[in-house]
């Protein structure tokens, strides 16, 4: 038996906000209503539920439960949960939709990434043993990574500050986000360092949203949408968690993911990348073998808005946005998770 | 660090801080505890009232509660049971009741300490008001009402009640 056709129908995403005074459930709740409106369907035509966050963004154990009140839980509904980000409940919803028990299912991720120090609490998925008690912080390991690839060579400051323009840029046109400077790319590489070699235009804006995506199968897919944005290819690929064991320099489960979904075999219009500090958006485009001509990030991509464990799905959504408008035929949407880009979840969609 | 019986031993404490937000709903739910009030929240599609809020949403219909609803201060035990067992920490004299207790007007019971009778007094349907600390230590807290009491009411029958719980 082969796979069955599954594509997106259908996207909603929550303005970004800093320190936001909702909870999860309120950020969650509108968002959710909101893509089941856009694609004309009621909570009940939906048969699977896949929810990706992370309690320590919101500091409140066990908040992923309570998050099911944000989708009601009554009659009985089948759902999930994954303790990372949305791009990764996706995954599992288009499992789930492969093995022909359900025809529609609806996937949300929330990030309250302001209330607490990001940087620390991101400290807390490397090895608990050898690095954690070092708490090395995310902008640190970061700064690490970016230090080594530009000894390589394989990136220089200036396509870093180019990267940090061009997303600025496009950030700018996209409500969602929360842009920072107009800065030439001069004037970006003649900013302060805030951790050597990284400048802040480099490292990922933290913000509060939420997300929600409706995927379909076959003949319900091709009902809830005009253009439906069909996954042509997903795959998930890890490398080890010892940081020390693995080159900083590349991306290897970037690459083999890339090559799995597909992404090499015709050319690539849009790719969101999901990429929190410039450099690794360099390293995501090499192991990719993505070209000039692919229009990265038109979004602005993470690094203008970024609520971690949200931020991923949010690139699949804005990559099924452009097949939906008919601006882009063949996207791709990434999403790493872990430090220095540990994991990475490629997927490629079509238009028909 | 210490060394024993040749094994190294490390402490390595984390913590985290976080500003957490209440949230809209949980606001005035907080804010009329400082006012010595019962704020609950009634569901704009199946009108139960909430009491805690939850999250602001109403788990069955998915929508926000948005209207509030003042309930209790009475209030009736839905079930209970006695505590006997001491466990490092405890405050109260054993044999003490937890209770969920039904407020007047709510549709959800809520958990709360039974005070001021004997423990194998306590039944199902019996009618209890909360008795509060002095204002001065008030916060925005359901601690701010030190244990419920029996009222002396007749016992409600249970089931006659309407509601979620």
């Amino acid at each position: 038996m082969g796979l069955r056709d599954i594509a997106i129908v259908g996207t909603a995403q929550r303005p970004s906000e800093i320190n936001s005074t909702f909870t999860s459930v309120e950020l969650l709740l509108p968002t959710i209503q909101e893509v089941l409106t856009k694609v004309g369907i009621e909570r009940q035509d939906i048969g699977f539920w896949c929810h990706g966050s992370c309690d320590y963004m919101s500091g409140q154990p066990f908040s992923f439960v309570s998050a099911v009140d944000a989708i009601g839980a009554w009659p009985p509904i089948i759902e999930s949960h994954v303790e990372a980000d949305g791009a990764f409940a996706l995954y599992e919803a288009w499992v789930k939709l492969q093995t022909g028990e359900v025809d529609v299912a609806l996937v949300f991720s929330n990030g309250k990434t302001t209330s607490g120090p990001i940087n620390r609490i991101l400290n807390l998925q490397t090895d608990p043993y050898m690095v954690a008690p070092l708490w090395p912080g995310f902008h640190v390991l970061s700064a690490l990574q970016a230090r080594a690839c530009l000894e390589a060579g394989v990136v220089t400051q200036r396509q870093m500050a180019e990267v940090a323009w061009r997303s600025q840029r496009d950030g700018k046109n996209n409500p969602l986000t929360l842009s920072g400077t107009e800065m030439s790319v001069d004037e970006l590489l003649s900013q302060p360092f805030t951790v050597d070699p990284l400048r802040a235009h480099d490292c990922a804006i933290p913000v509060d949203g939420a997300n929600a995506i409706i995927l379909a199968a076959g003949d319900a897919a091709r009902r809830l949408a005009k253009r439906p944005a069909w996954i042509r290819g997903i795959d998930h690929r890890i490398d080890t968690q010892r940081l020390g064991a693995r080159s900083m320099i590349e991306s290897s489960s970037a690459a083999i993911a890339a090559q799995k979904a597909g992404v090499g075999k015709d050319r690539i219009d849009v790719a969101e990348l999901h990429a929190p500090f410039t450099h690794q958006e360099l390293l995501l485009r090499q192991a990719m073998g993505l070209s000039e001509s692919t229009h990265i990030n038109p979004s602005g991509g993470a690094l203008v808005a970024n609520p971690a464990m949200a931020a991923g799905l949010a690139r699949f959504a804005e990559a099924a946005e452009s097949v939906f408008s008919g601006s882009a035929d063949r996207v791709l949407a990434h999403c790493t998770s872990g430090p220095l880009l540990q994991q990475n979840l490629v997927c490629v969609m079509e238009g028909e | 660090m210490s060394e024993a019986d040749g094994l190294m031993r490390l402490r390595l404490p984390i913590a985290v801080t976080y500003n957490w937000s209440a949230g809209p709903n949980a606001t005035s739910h907080l804010a009329g505890l400082l006012e010595g009030k019962l704020i609950g929240k009634r569901c704009p599609s199946c009108l139960s009232v909430y009491f805690p809020t939850r999250n602001g949403v109403c788990p069955k219909c998915a929508r926000i509660l948005a209207e509030d609803v003042t309930v209790g201060p009475k209030g009736t035990i839905t079930t209970f049971c006695i505590v006997n067992v001491p466990f490092l920490g405890q405050k109260i004299k054993l044999p003490y009741v937890a209770a969920q207790i039904l407020l007047d007007g709510a549709d959800i019971s809520m958990q709360h300490l039974i005070q001021e009778c004997e423990a194998e007094d306590v039944r199902i349907g019996m009618r209890v008001e909360p008795v509060w600390r002095d204002r001065s230590e008030w916060g925005p807290s359901m601690e701010n009402i030190e244990h419920f009491r029996p009222t002396g009411e007749p016992d409600q029958v249970m089931g006659s009640e309407s509601g979620a719980s």
